[in-house]
């Protein structure tokens, strides 16, 4: 069987042992644990070939005339599917503390339902046309549905009402449209260098063509379709960290990226004026979810809206256009990835430890969780933007594509941004540090976890898997080169 | 010898096996006889189609008089399409049908049960096959009257309101029909399809022909469940049996369809459609607003049986659109959801017949948490949905991407908005019943139900299956229904007159 069959084959396989061993917690675990290293190891031993120029491909059958079930790697696919496939593991790690932690029920289901989530993410990753990336797109959706409505009770439901409602709706009414659209004009769905939409699509048009992909792919969460987003935070930490930072949030974004530079081309889209609207969308969706994030109180609804922004500046910088700005975007992806991950696993870890949910009663936490509120502080500063973290170099490449292209709004936005970013991060962290822990005067008898509990750090493996991530955001500072050369590459730079 | 009769057999078989169940008393031995031969029947529409697709269309004159005096029958690719999906569906609801119509039907009356679902499949099977226009009349009658007897044998007293007001609307349009029949023969002298088709250019200009149009369109229109002609289906649907709903559900309003399909373009020819009265507008126009009320009417229905047979109201416009589009590739995708959704509604049928033989109630506060309690079942039921939805890798998305890919190349993208602004209505309805059924717990006091048994539940996941087979394998369901477009378009236009 073809390397990419079985990377996909992977999760599903691991998915059947995890149902099989659903009696026995550690051996169940044991084989998510041995599924996401499998993957891992498939995953990033396809990079030495695709750095070197190769591009794996394999098609399977076609679905109706001319649309084949096909995958390809590509440097950008190759990037989505290594940040998400090494950060399974390390979010398997912290599921097992959290879950047990937390005496979470139906904790089969939820590791079965994350495997296939990770096969939906492999197939989109390396998708190799717009329809297998559509049907992987869906499958996403679907089974990371059960994850979201976990708890089973009111709030789950409505929290997976909108999620279910949001991105299925605009996949369906506007993805799909825009797919059979794209299909009638070229005649294929492929994704090609350069594009497939030139010179079949023209004036305002491409304007309307790009609206129907940009608000069709819900994931991406552009404002106004991010509702999906805060509401998904229903879910159990491990999978708002790894689900609504990585893999769906994520698998969003690189196909927007993917759309810009393999349907339309960048060439195509630099010259038609109706294409511009999206850099000012995105611009102001992300200064938009910046202001909502600031007023947010709840930690995992703070960090969800400033996911909304941050992924719209992966947008906004595949909007400028630029070639270095596309680098920027493609980096951001694995940047935002290690510091939001993180993030979420500190909120987690304080849930699991203190049972604490506001930001509001973090004060002088960081004394008793010393590792968890560090490792915030690393996430929070590559929000920002501030070197050594990994959230400095995106950065930095978006403003050079946007110097180049000379997009004083994209610039103008980037900088108010980052100043709001550190407005509602870095308080968190000097509350956490500095502040003195607040004492409750309500006596609480009889329940055991007051605010007044006495805790000290999380599980271990959470404390283990989130100083991992916060090592990663370092890590990725210095070691940019790799990532770099794959995004060189996504703009078309030779090997 | 067998071979070269298969087109009489078809219709003979079940339509003979019928008067012999009379004498078949006890329930178990009237449903095997009932289900051997509805597989019997089954294999000659495979027959046939292998017949169609090697040998081009089969003309087989009944009793030897020729055509055009006698009477025709006329297997082209089309009719084999529709055979094999009548047949197949026959067979697979029978299968499932001995526990549920135990539980669900009058035991002294189960064996004039099945022998009324043998007489409406060779009914249906009839009305496919034959091509006299009078002889559809016959074999609409003898199915709709059987059909009216099934309706009026569900538990519920509302069923027998429900048969009778279908009774008269089935009525007013069969009459329409046969009037129509009446005012064509009247201008040509024959009731032959061909040689009426060939007649037919003689008598242009008569406004006779104009009216004749119109009675055919109405009609048929009522059988079909065309909005607004549709008011009987709801009722119908829901107090019926549940194996009856599987079964006409997909299968009853497809050959009114099929019936129409013929009428239009085998009879009048794809020209007539859009020149004169604009009929093929306004199919367009009552199709969109059939998708829109039924999905919407749809949402808001407790009784999952109601909301599914709103649901059809709407899916019933999809495949009624597909044709008006009057192009190979409009009428491929009407043809091919035709199929598709016939395989979507036995699944979602079927696991609602399971549940009502568990809980006896399919309303949605009765349903909460059965996933439960019914896994397989609701399993059944969400691919069912799921595929009801358009989701990837579903029989349903197949034909919502060649409906949506027909409006664009007819230059019509406007309908390819609308036909997925419907389907999000679909969202709505599927997901609620998941929601209630998945992350909502039993009520208090609620019988406890355990899963459906075997014999229901194979039936039940062919169903499902044949749901994600369909999506992923098209090369069976596609190239049919192009071929049977073609074969509908191609008598009429002649050689590549639309593309």
């Amino acid at each position: 069987m073809n390397p990419l069959l079985w990377i996909l084959a992977t999760p599903l396989i691991g998915g059947i042992g995890i149902a099989l061993a659903g009696r026995q917690p550690n051996v169940r675990e044991g084989v998510t644990l041995v599924t996401a290293g499998a993957l891992m190891w498939q995953v990033w031993s396809l990079l030495p070939e695709v750095l070197a120029g190769g591009r794996p491909s394999v098609t399977l059958f076609e679905v109706v005339p001319d649309v084949p079930f096909a995958f390809a790697v590509e440097p950008l696919g190759m990037l989505f599917a290594a940040v998400a496939s090494g950060l399974w593991i390390i979010n398997s790690i912290y599921s097992i503390g959290y879950m047990r932690g937390n005496r979470e029920h139906k904790q089969t289901r939820f590791y079965i339902c994350f495997a296939i989530s990770l096969a939906a993410a492999m197939g989109i990753a390396f998708a190799g046309n717009l329809f297998t990336l559509f049907v992987f797109y869906e499958a996403l959706t679907l089974s990371t549905y059960p994850l979201v409505t976990h708890n089973e009770n009111t709030e789950a439901r409505r929290g997976g009402r909108t999620y279910i409602g949001i991105l299925i709706s605009t996949s369906i009414a506007l993805l799909l449209t825009a797919i059979v659209w794209t299909w009638v004009l070229t005649g294929t769905t492929d994704f090609r260098p350069g594009g497939i939409l030139t010179g079949a699509i023209e004036g305002p048009e491409i304007g309307l063509l790009l609206f129907l992909f940009m608000f069709g792919i819900g994931k991406a969460a552009l404002m106004p379709i991010h509702r999906w987003l805060p509401a998904a935070m229903v879910a159990p930490t491990p999978v708002s960290a790894l689900l609504h930072a990585v893999a769906v949030v994520k698998a969003g974004v690189f196909t927007v990226v993917k759309v810009i530079v393999y349907v339309f081309g960048i060439d195509l889209l630099a010259n038609a004026p109706s294409a511009e609207w999206l850099l000012y969308a995105s611009g102001a969706s992300i200064i938009i979810a910046s202001l909502i994030a600031l007023r947010q109180d709840n930690l995992k609804r703070r960090l969800a809206y400033s996911t909304v922004s941050q992924l719209s500046y992966v947008t906004m910088a595949a909007a400028i256009l630029a070639p270095l700005s596309i680098m920027g975007a493609t980096l951001h992806i694995a940047a935002h990835a290690l510091g939001k991950i993180t993030l979420f696993f500190a909120a987690g870890s304080i849930y699991t430890a203190a049972h604490k949910k506001k930001v509001s009663e973090l004060d002088g936490i960081g004394r008793r969780m010393p590792w968890t509120m560090a490792a915030f502080a690393i996430g929070a500063l590559s929000m920002v933007g501030v070197p050594p973290t990994a959230g400095f170099i995106s950065k930095w490449y978006m403003l050079l594509g946007a110097y180049d292209r000379q997009a004083w709004f994209a610039i103008g936005v980037i900088t108010l941004s980052t100043l709001l970013n550190a407005a509602y991060f870095l308080p968190i962290v000097y509350a956490a540090f500095f502040k003195k822990e607040k004492r409750n005067h309500h006596s609480d008898a009889g329940h055991g976890h007051g605010p007044d509990h006495d805790h000290g750090e999380a599980p271990l493996p959470i404390v283990l898997a989130l100083s991992a991530t916060a090592f990663g955001t370092v890590a990725l500072f210095f070691l940019a080169e790799g990532p770099l050369a794959l995004a060189r590459q996504v703009v078309g730079g030779t090997p | 010898m067998i071979l070269a009769n298969l087109a009489a057999l078809q219709v003979v078989i079940p339509l003979l096996a019928a008067p012999i169940g009379i004498a078949l008393r006890p329930a178990t031995l009237a449903w095997a006889w009932a289900t051997l031969v509805a597989i019997a029947a089954f294999a000659c529409s495979v027959g046939l189609f292998l017949q169609v697709q090697t040998g081009g269309p089969i003309s087989y004159a009944i009793g030897g008089w020729e055509p055009p005096w006698g009477i025709e029958y006329k297997v082209d690719a089309l009719s084999t399409f529709m055979l094999v999906l009548i047949s197949g569906i026959g067979a697979s609801v029978l299968l499932y049908a001995r526990r549920s119509v135990e539980a669900e039907i009058d035991p002294p009356r189960i064996y004039l049960f099945y022998v009324a679902y043998l007489l409406c499949l060779s009914g249906l099977l009839g009305m496919v096959i034959t091509g006299d226009a009078f002889n559809v009349f016959v074999f609409l009658e003898i199915s709709s009257l059987s059909s009216y007897a099934m309706i009026a044998m569900g538990k519920s007293r509302r069923a027998l309101a429900a048969a009778y007001h279908y009774l008269i609307l089935g009525t007013v349009g069969a009459t329409f029909y046969v009037i129509g029949v009446g005012m064509v023969y009247m201008l040509t002298g024959t009731l032959n399809m061909d040689d009426l088709a060939r007649l037919m250019p003689q008598a242009a200009g008569y406004r006779t022909l104009e009216v004749a149009l119109a009675f055919f369109t109405v009609g048929l229109a009522l059988k079909l469940a065309l909005f607004p002609m549709h008011k009987w289906l709801p009722d119908a649907y829901t107090y019926a049996p549940s194996v009856v709903t599987a079964f006409l559900a997909s299968t009853s309003t497809k050959v009114g369809l099929y019936v129409m399909i013929r009428v239009f373009f085998t009879v009048f020819g794809a020209p007539y459609m859009t020149e004169g009265i604009p009929v093929a507008d306004v199919l367009v126009v009552l199709a969109l607003a059939a998708m829109f009320s039924g999905s919407a009417v749809a949402i808001w229905q407790g009784d999952l049986k109601r909301s599914l047979a709103y649901s059809s109201v709407a899916q019933i416009g999809y495949m009624v659109l597909g044709v008006a589009l009057i192009s190979v590739a409009g009428m491929t995708a009407g043809l091919l959801h035709l199929f598709n959704h016939a395989l979507m509604k036995a699944a979602l049928f079927l696991a609602l017949g399971a549940v009502f033989l568990r809980i006896g109630s399919v309303h949605i506060q009765d349903m909460q948490g059965i996933a439960r309690q019914m896994p397989i079942t609701m399993a059944c039921f969400v691919v069912g949905g799921l595929s009801l939805i358009g989701v990837p890798l579903t029989a349903g998305f197949i034909s919502k991407w060649y409906l949506m890919l027909a409006a664009f190349q007819d230059g019509r993208w406007w309908l390819a908005v609308l036909i997925v602004l419907s389907s999000l209505l679909a969202v709505v309805y599927v997901w609620r019943v998941v929601e209630a059924a998945y992350l909502r717990p039993r009520p208090q006091g609620a019988p406890v139900a355990t899963e459906a048994p075997l014999s229901l539940l194979l039936p039940m996941i062919g169903m499902a299956a044949a749901n994600i087979w369909f999506g992923i394998d098209t090369s069976f369901s596609m190239t049919a229904a192009e071929a049977a477009a073609r074969a509908a378009l191609g008598a009429a236009l002649g050689t590549g007159g639309v593309q």
